[in-house]
């Protein structure tokens, strides 16, 4: 059994084209749950999971309150709400307030993950144009969980991921394609 | 099991300080959202640790009444998911016309925009008249503001796009007047609304009625606490009554599923079986 309970991503400007590419490599029999933050305009609300769902061998939904996350699934925040983890390994979402101008906001999806889960997660940030994620993806780090960074070369927009190499050291700076086999590895079953 | 970390137990502590001295219950609250607020609330007070704001929230009482607003305080529009409200007139209307007098409830009503919205919105349907709309929540402040009903007026422009989606049938702006930097919602709508203090995690039944909203509250409530709080709603209405929740909340996690049925299942409005 992988020693992870979840693998927390965020992303944002970019980070789709980075997802439809990423998704089609994870095995259907991939052991952990997903929970994703990408930052949208709440505009149609299923969008988002209609699109990935098309390109994932896993299990895509939209994350539902008190949700047990099972594995083999990915969850993704839906518009306007931020998405975190509880204790018992369920989702909880929040209409608190946005943060970094974000709902659902990176850092309150990895933050819950670095309380709730401690070493038992992965947090893998992505392209983006903003500040949100970093300073989660550093409390993950804190807690013992292994952080993954997109090398800011590989990345249509450096500044999310750049944002997090200022604070810390991860455990892996990857190229959006070395993210696949990594990720593979993380979540391969037995 | 790991051990519980020392902020763990702190926050329990401080929990149970408040229930203790002030008899408001967050002990069921989610943990991963209020443990967030209380992050914050340490900012706002300059404290280091939970256990600092645990003996200020003990002894100075001003200090609770201000982390009260740490920890309830939402800020809803008026009309939020207009199709919410559009479902509300189109499905749930025809059903409330059949009755003489009508209660409504709206649980966790924060700061009142949602109460506002249905009231607006049966005054249109021409049934205000003969309803009676509960407003509640735990929180004083949010009352006196839900009460007063004044909003920023760069608020209302949302509203209003909001409000004509919902299927308003004039102007959101022939409900309110407006000085400098405010609106204030019309008087006529206020004589229907009783705001009251009403604690979904430890009061019990108050009315039999035959809508509730109660959207984006029970999000904060953990498994069980939300549990009792479906239960207490179901209690309250009447057979074949209304249970409306936010646009991504849902009864599928609860034990109260087969006590409901789907009505408009997109807008989470459940009708009492």
């Amino acid at each position: 059994m992988s020693t992870l309970d979840a693998i927390v991503i965020g992303g944002s400007a970019g980070a789709l084209d980075v997802l439809l590419n990423l998704l089609p490599q994870l095995p259907r029999g991939f052991s952990v749950p997903i929970v994703l933050v990408l930052h949208v305009m709440p505009r149609k609300p299923s969008y988002l999971v209609d699109v990935l769902k098309a390109r994932a061998a896993l299990g895509v939904e939209e994350a539902q309150d008190k949700q047990p996350l099972q594995p083999g699934t990915l969850y993704c925040a839906p518009p306007d709400y931020h998405v975190l983890i509880e204790r018992g390994r369920s989702l909880s979402l929040s209409v608190d307030d946005a943060v970094h101008f974000s709902r659902p906001s990176i850092d309150v999806l990895f933050e819950s993950a670095a309380v709730a889960l401690r070493s038992r997660v992965a947090g893998v940030l992505l392209t983006g144009g903003n500040e949100d994620g970093a300073r989660g993806l550093e409390a993950i780090s804190r807690a013992g969980g292994i952080t993954v960074v997109q090398a800011p070369k590989s990345a249509q927009m450096p500044h999310m991921p750049e944002a997090a190499l200022a604070r810390f050291t991860p455990t892996r700076v990857l190229s959006s394609a070395e993210l696949g086999p990594y990720l593979t590895s993380l979540g391969a079953p037995e | 099991m790991t051990q519980p970390s020392s902020e763990d137990v702190e926050l329990q502590v401080l929990l149970d300080a408040i229930y203790q001295r002030y008899h408001y219950d967050f002990r069921e609250y989610a943990e991963a959202s209020l443990r967030r607020r209380v992050a914050a609330a340490l900012v706002h007070f300059d404290c280091e640790t939970i256990s600092g704001l645990q003996a200020r929230v003990l002894h100075e009482p001003k200090v609770f009444t201000e982390l009260l607003d740490f920890l309830t305080v939402q800020v809803s529009d008026m009309f939020r998911d207009p199709s919410y409200f559009r479902a509300i007139r189109e499905q749930v209307v025809p059903w409330l016309r059949t009755f003489p007098t009508l209660k409504v409830w709206v649980a966790g009503c924060s700061t009142g925009e949602e109460a506002w919205s249905l009231a607006i919105l049966l005054a249109e349907e021409g049934l205000l008249d003969r309803t009676l709309i509960y407003a509640t929540d735990i929180n004083p402040e949010s009352l006196r503001a839900a009460e007063a009903g004044i909003y920023p007026l760069e608020r209302m422009a949302l509203f209003s796009k909001s409000y004509l989606k919902a299927g308003g049938k004039k102007s959101l702006s022939s409900w309110y007047t407006t000085s400098a930097h405010s609106a204030m919602l019309d008087r006529s709508l206020r004589k229907s609304i009783l705001f009251s203090d009403h604690s979904l995690a430890t009061d019990s039944v108050f009315a039999e009625v035959e809508l509730i909203s109660c959207r984006n509250v029970l999000i904060y409530f953990d498994r069980e606490l939300q549990d009792r709080a479906i239960a207490l709603m179901r209690d309250s209405l009447r057979r074949r009554g209304y249970l409306g929740l936010g646009s991504r909340e849902t009864l599928r996690f609860t034990s109260h599923d087969a006590a409901f049925e789907e009505a408009a299942p997109k807008e989470r409005i459940y009708r009492k079986r």
